[in-house]
């Protein structure tokens, strides 16, 4: 690998490099959005439904195990969500983002000091009140710390939704395995590392304004 | 059914042949045939050691637990046809580790329950000054720290403040300086029994010291294994014959060195 020859690939294609940056940013905005507006509302409900708990958590779970790629391949053939192209990678990167979402609001709202929910109740605090009053607001940090997590997670999964046609970062990649290009599959990697990073340090900075201690 | 707690109707509480178990396999009993009748303005002191059911006993009273057996009368009205939630809004509650909300202010802590009750804000903040005046903080200092950046006995007195804003006429109090330090402790309970005796509310205080609920109590209800083994007048209670109240007053005596 020649830096050189690499670094002018950058400039020459810059344009197609920024373009597949936002392709891909757009991807995983898409997808962290409706993992958020499954998760956690859904984190919220299981927390007093212990059978429901287990299933929501066991299926996640399973979302996050099977590998990434071949969960792409088994979307493809399923209606309406499968077959070629954006829609069915933004439903993988869902699959794949709602554990930690899901897992972390059910800690959050469950990992709360009891003497302070024993006050809550004891001061004639409605469900609903103790819900978005105390719980809520005291599990934020450690709910974002999973919308974190999931952020990190669906940038560098983002990479192989090229494969069933979605376009992004990953794009740049498979063309260079499959021409064995260093600097092509440069390009696809070095834009979502920083991505990664920018998004850890971000919601990093979120979470800590947020956190109670 | 009861709407309200109003201070005007007598402030009783009554327990008629109440059980409470818990409710699982086991069934075991943690309250088992209690009757007890607490006045109007009664300063009651539930004493006994842990797990004897005393905080049981406090939670039947504002409907956090439901009798088994027996009902509890709170105004005359069963904790069970009252709306909890308004049951425990004219009930105020005072526990160990004060049980502050981390994410809001000293004010904030302080005037929840008249903010839940619809007080506008300017009335709201004028009770939480006069409620923090009480306890002996200064509002301006005070009001706008978060729990985290007061000591134990400051966390305490902001938890008696916070119950005493609605200006309910019961109080129920679980063990609200066990985790403090003795002197503090002493100084907070010096100045809590003045405080009670001129608020005039009905108060249960639960504790596992003898020397706390003479110094409060108007009277004290001796608990074991879930049932009332004495009931007295402090002065009276140290002269009772009984094997767990003789157990509780050797705890006052200390020959310095005994075991040296």
């Amino acid at each position: 690998m020649n830096p050189q020859t690499t670094w002018s690939f950058f400039i020459d294609h810059r344009d197609e490099i920024v373009g597949a940056t936002l392709d891909h940013l757009t991807l995983v905005i898409i997808a962290m959005l409706i993992a958020i507006f499954i998760g956690v509302p859904l984190g919220m409900f299981i927390v007093q439904r212990p059978a429901l708990r287990a299933i929501a958590l066991g299926a996640a779970s399973i979302f996050q195990t099977i590998p990434s790629l071949a969960l792409f391949g088994f979307l493809i053939p399923i209606p309406f969500i499968g077959g070629i192209g954006k829609r069915t990678a933004i439903v993988a990167l869902v699959l794949y983002a709602l554990l930690p979402i899901l897992r972390n609001t059910y800690v959050g709202l469950t990992g709360i000091d009891p003497a302070v929910l024993e006050a809550a109740e004891a001061m004639g605090m409605t469900r609903a009140q103790i819900l978005f009053r105390v719980r809520f607001p005291l599990a934020l940090a450690v709910i974002l710390a999973g919308i974190r997590t999931a952020t990190i997670i669906t940038i560098g999964v983002a990479t192989i939704a090229a494969a069933i046609g979605a376009g992004g970062l990953g794009t740049f990649i498979f063309r260079g395995v499959a021409l064995v290009s260093d600097s092509l599959i440069l390009a696809g990697a070095i834009p979502a590392a920083l991505l990664a990073l920018l998004a850890d340090f971000l919601l990093g900075l979120l979470e800590r304004k947020l956190k109670v201690s | 059914m009861n709407t309200k707690i109003s201070a005007a109707a007598t402030n009783r509480i009554e327990f008629r042949g109440v059980s409470f178990h818990i409710n699982d396999i086991l069934k075991r009993l943690i309250v088992s045939g209690v009757s007890l009748e607490i006045p109007h303005g009664e300063t009651l002191v539930l004493l006994g050691r842990s797990g004897s059911g005393k905080t049981t006993l406090l939670k039947l009273m504002n409907g956090m637990l439901l009798p088994t057996k027996g009902e509890v009368l709170v105004q005359d009205c069963s904790t069970s046809s009252w709306d909890p939630i308004r049951l425990r809004r004219g009930i105020g509650y005072v526990i160990q580790d004060a049980g502050l909300f981390p994410h809001f202010t000293v004010a904030e802590n302080v005037g929840l329950v008249p903010s839940l009750e619809g007080w506008d804000a300017s009335r709201t903040a004028a009770r939480v000054e006069e409620m923090l005046h009480l306890v002996g903080l200064d509002a301006r200092e005070f009001a706008h720290r978060h729990p985290r950046e007061l000591s134990g006995g400051q966390r305490q007195r902001v938890g008696v403040a916070r119950a005493l804003a609605a200006d309910p006429p019961i109080l129920l109090m679980d063990e609200p300086f066990g985790a403090l330090d003795p002197v503090t402790r002493a100084e907070l309970q010096r100045e809590f029994s003045a405080l009670v005796r001129r608020l005039g509310k009905t108060i249960v205080f639960v504790t596992h010291d003898l020397r706390e609920a003479l110094l409060l109590a108007s009277r004290i209800v001796l608990l074991e294994a879930g049932r009332i083994v004495a009931s007295a007048a402090p002065q009276e209670f140290l002269r009772l014959d009984h094997p767990e109240v003789r157990a509780f007053t050797s705890s006052l005596t200390v020959t310095p060195g005994a075991f040296a």
